[in-house]
């Protein structure tokens, strides 16, 4: 595939950018990915629950091997690994944070032995160098239209279970025992918002691969949590968020080139957060509550 | 069989990884239980990428790799000390600084890749997986100082680091300099990080720091026991792995040493869950 | 420990966090030997007082003296109770583990392992901890985990953190938040014995008054930018009460002259005091 030519006008830059079917794509896979992932990552941010998103990000690296070694579709393996993987970590702990020490180490161990596994079996292949480097670090102009579909569907499935979800969700994230007294099933909305959790963290991570899919998942959410303590205003904002980071580092890596998709998207979500947080300390100066130590 | 086993064992490349694997095992498995005590193991993960980082760094700036992990590690952890003091130990504040980090380290791939040899590529894997076998004796010293020089520190801060994380509040107000040992803490896992990278890779270290002390914190409630009880597990899960994977060449020794310490983890858990079940 | 001085003193005490002052001139004197409630609605400062106590919390405006020396100068003879929510079930320190660093937690290093089987004064200090631990009557479960111990034994090994070291002072914020009825009073008995016999000064901030009002020599409220103290029997009365909360608050005297505070404020919750009203209310201790 040729280059498109960069002209510096945004508008006709961004019409031969749409005429490039990988540019196209990318964006359209992309848009929905980064949807996806800023409002199940903003949930996942209010349940602290960062760690267990990275590791599940992290296990989509031997999911993906496991497939190439057995010549499955690499789908097969981004989902299969990262909803395995959810299902033992949240299995093994009836805490609903991951703020727990228990599952926390578990947390951490699962995510070292998938690692362990992907190494082992990578290892073996004799394109150990380029494909590691590519599922961890993404192919993200490599996408094609059947997987833009897959995406789409995926997309649309895990939005509606989120909307279906979310607000009982909030309650047994803030309060487990009330959402208890309530009726409120709280063990298996935990077990299935972690499956919601491992199904996006798949489709994400096979666009911006295994190291990246974090960016789009924690910092819309990191962020909107900073602006607002709202919480519905925080998840639009957070999609805002998503959408706009991911467009902007987009954009930047299309002016230039030289500098890798990766960086530029989180480093355009980087910045969206120091920013925030400058913003809510001067919006608060006139009536500081001093931080005590 | 026997005899080619004692070669292997015997061969200069596996006594460097025996002795480097042991001294790194301690200190990882000492500082792994006062890591899962202060449930700050997402830090540490962090951290671990932090070093990726740090080793692309100094690839492109024509450093030493290890120097360039140890500045990162400890810089990166005492950034994280301090702002987990401003705003409240976030674990969405860790992630964010965290994803940057893997962007960052990613631009210095690409420029690292680009700008020099081919050499980059397998160093960055090296970085990302270890490489046990391939230390020098040089390299076999350091990390043995290195850990020596850790454990005394952590020793020194030991008692009061395990006051502090237990309650914060009480130990302040009984006059446990609660800022300094966490940043005390912090270096030394700066140091403990930098170090293992070496041993099985910046992927792979949470996993050599969580799964011994998640094992041991099963086994005792005394800290200090933990904290021994935790150090063996990550030393025997180091002889092993390094055992299994000198007689079966094809399984790289970190992948070994971290199945190895998780079969612990898992035993350990499974055990509790059956004497929990009995009880019942 | 020189009896001249009392156990506290604030002169002219004043917290501001931010932009908000919580209390402003406060005079305020504890008798050593007695056993004070500091009471009041929530958020109005009673734990940033205690704190203050402990150096843990500077004063904008004042001074406060602890048995007539700074905060730090007397932390070895305090010992301090935070207001806390529990320990999660994952802490693995077992409770006799959790009051023996509170004898030594803050020295550097770390103990030598068997240390009892050769160090005489190692084992003088389990035969402390051991007896501290009986004192509170937490002996059957000192060597569980404290994560698996329920929010009252949670309670009773914290307060026996706080006795393990004999001290002159006991500051402990809100005691006997969480524990159900019987464990209350028999929390209270507890901290009031210690009281008497051993002669240490107790501060408790407390949401409930009832069930230590009965051991109490002195309350001090804490409302409106300002306190109120003096006896139990001065203090509590329902036009106080009702004029401190803003709302109807009765005081009732039962046939066997115990007080009893009815329509306990605390239930409102979240109640915020006015600010910026000086210390109308404010009185010498
Ligand atoms: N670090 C702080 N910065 C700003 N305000 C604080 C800080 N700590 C406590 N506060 C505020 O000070 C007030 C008093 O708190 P506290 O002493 O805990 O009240 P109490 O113990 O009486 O319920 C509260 O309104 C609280 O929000
Ligand atoms: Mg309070």
């Amino acid at each position: 595939m040729s280059s498109p030519v960069v002209s510096l006008n945004p508008w006709t830059d961004l019409s031969t950018m749409w005429s490039y079917p990988y540019l196209r794509n990318a964006l359209i896979a992309g848009s929905i990915v980064a949807i996806i992932a800023a409002s199940v990552g903003w949930m996942m941010v209010q349940r602290r629950q960062s760690f267990l998103g990275h590791t599940l990000a992290v296990v989509s690296f031997p999911g993906a091997s496991l497939a190439l070694l057995f010549a499955l579709p690499a789908s097969v393996g981004y989902y299969g690994a990262t909803v395995i993987a959810a299902l033992i970590a949240r299995q093994s702990s009836d805490a609903q944070t991951a703020d727990d020490r228990q599952s926390n180490a578990t947390i951490g161990t699962v995510q070292a032995v998938a690692l362990a596994t992907g190494l082992l079996v990578i290892s073996r292949s004799s394109s150990f160098l380029t494909s590691t480097t590519s599922l961890l670090f993404g192919s993200f102009l490599g996408i094609t239209s059947n997987e833009v579909l897959l995406i789409a569907v995926v997309g649309v499935v895990t939005g509606v279970v989120f909307i279906a979800i979310a607000r009982p969700l909030l309650l047994a994230t803030f309060d487990a025992t009330e959402a208890t007294a309530m009726g409120i099933p709280v063990a298996a909305l935990n077990v299935v918002f972690a499956v919601l959790l491992a199904c996006v963290v798949a489709a994400t991570s096979q666009i911006t691969g295994a190291l990246l899919v974090f960016a789009l998942l924690v910092m819309p959410g990191a962020t909107a949590q900073i602006l607002t303590p709202k919480v519905w205003k925080g998840c639009a904002i957070s999609v805002g968020l998503g959408l706009g980071i991911l467009w902007l580092g987009i954009g930047l890596s299309f002016y230039l080139p030289r500098l890798p998709l990766g960086f530029c998207v989180t480093s355009v979500g980087f910045f969206a957060y120091l920013v925030s947080h400058v913003l809510v300390a001067l919006r608060s100066r006139p009536h500081l509550q001093g931080n005590v130590a | 069989m026997t005899a080619s086993l004692s070669t292997t064992l015997l061969a200069p490349f596996m006594v460097n990884a025996f002795i480097a694997g042991t001294a790194i095992a301690l200190l990882t498995g000492a500082v792994g239980s006062m890591l899962v005590l202060r449930v700050e193991l997402f830090t540490a993960d962090a951290l671990s990428h932090v070093a990726f980082t740090g080793a692309m760094a100094a690839l492109l700036l024509g450093l030493v790799t290890g120097v360039g992990l140890l500045i990162a590690c400890i810089s990166a952890a005492v950034v994280l000390a301090l702002l987990g003091r401003r705003i409240g130990r976030s674990d969405a504040a860790i992630g964010t600084f965290f994803a940057w980090i893997l962007g960052l380290g990613t631009l210095l791939l690409s420029l690292a890749s680009t700008s020099s040899s081919g050499s980059t590529g397998t160093s960055s894997i090296t970085v990302l997986f270890g490489s046990l076998f391939s230390l020098s004796s040089t390299g076999t010293w350091l990390a043995v100082i290195g850990s020596t020089l850790g454990l005394i520190a952590l020793g020194i801060v030991l008692r009061p680091l395990i006051y502090s994380s237990i309650d914060a509040s009480i130990a302040q107000a009984r006059g446990v300099p609660v800022v300094g040992v966490s940043i005390a803490f912090a270096v030394i896992v700066g140091c403990a990080t930098a170090l293992s990278v070496q041993a099985v890779g910046a992927l792979l270290f949470v996993g050599l720091v969580a799964a011994p002390a998640g094992a041991a914190m099963r086994a005792t409630t005394n800290p200090f026991a933990t904290t021994a009880l935790s150090m063996g597990l990550s030393v025997a899960a180091v002889w092993t792995g390094l055992f299994l994977s000198g007689m079966i060449p094809s399984v790289p020794p970190s992948a070994a040493i971290i199945l190895v310490a998780a079969a612990f983890f898992g035993t350990a858990k499974l055990s509790e869950s059956l004497v929990a079940r009995r009880a019942r | 420990m020189t009896p001249d001085h009392p156990a506290l003193h604030w002169s002219d005490a004043s917290v501001t966090l931010g932009q908000r002052t919580l209390f402003r001139h406060v005079n305020l004197t504890i008798p050593t030997g007695s056993f004070v409630a500091i009471l009041g609605p929530n958020g109005v400062g009673k734990s940033t007082l205690m704190k203050t106590i402990l150096g843990l919390q500077h004063l904008s405006e004042g001074s406060v003296s602890v048995f007539g020396g700074s905060p730090e100068e007397a932390r070895p003879l305090i010992g301090y109770l935070p207001q806390r929510h529990h320990f999660e079930s994952s802490v693995s320190i077992s409770g006799r583990d959790l009051v023996r660093l509170g004898l030594d937690g803050d020295r550097w290093g770390m103990p030598l392992p068997f240390a009892n089987k050769f160090s005489a004064s190692a084992r003088a200090k389990s035969a402390q901890v051991a007896e501290v631990l009986e004192q509170v009557g937490a002996t059957s479960y000192a060597d569980r985990s404290v994560g698996a111990c329920s929010g009252g034994e949670q309670q009773r090994l914290l307060i026996a953190q706080a006795l393990v070291r004999r001290p002159q002072l006991l500051v402990l914020d809100e005691p006997l938040d969480s524990l159900d009825l019987p464990n209350q009073v028999a929390v209270a008995e507890l901290i009031a014995t210690i009281s008497n016999v051993h002669g240490v000064t107790v501060l408790l901030v407390a949401h409930d008054v009832n069930p230590i009002l009965s051991h109490l020599d002195q309350v001090v409220y804490l409302a409106h930018g300002g306190v109120l103290t003096g006896s139990p029997k001065e203090v509590i009365t329902s036009e106080n009460l009702s004029a401190l909360y803003d709302t109807p608050v009765d005081v009732l005297t039962t046939s066997t002259g115990r007080l009893v505070v009815v329509g306990q404020p605390d239930a409102h919750g979240g109640h915020h005091p006015h600010l910026g009203h000086g210390n109308h209310h404010g009185h010498a201790g």
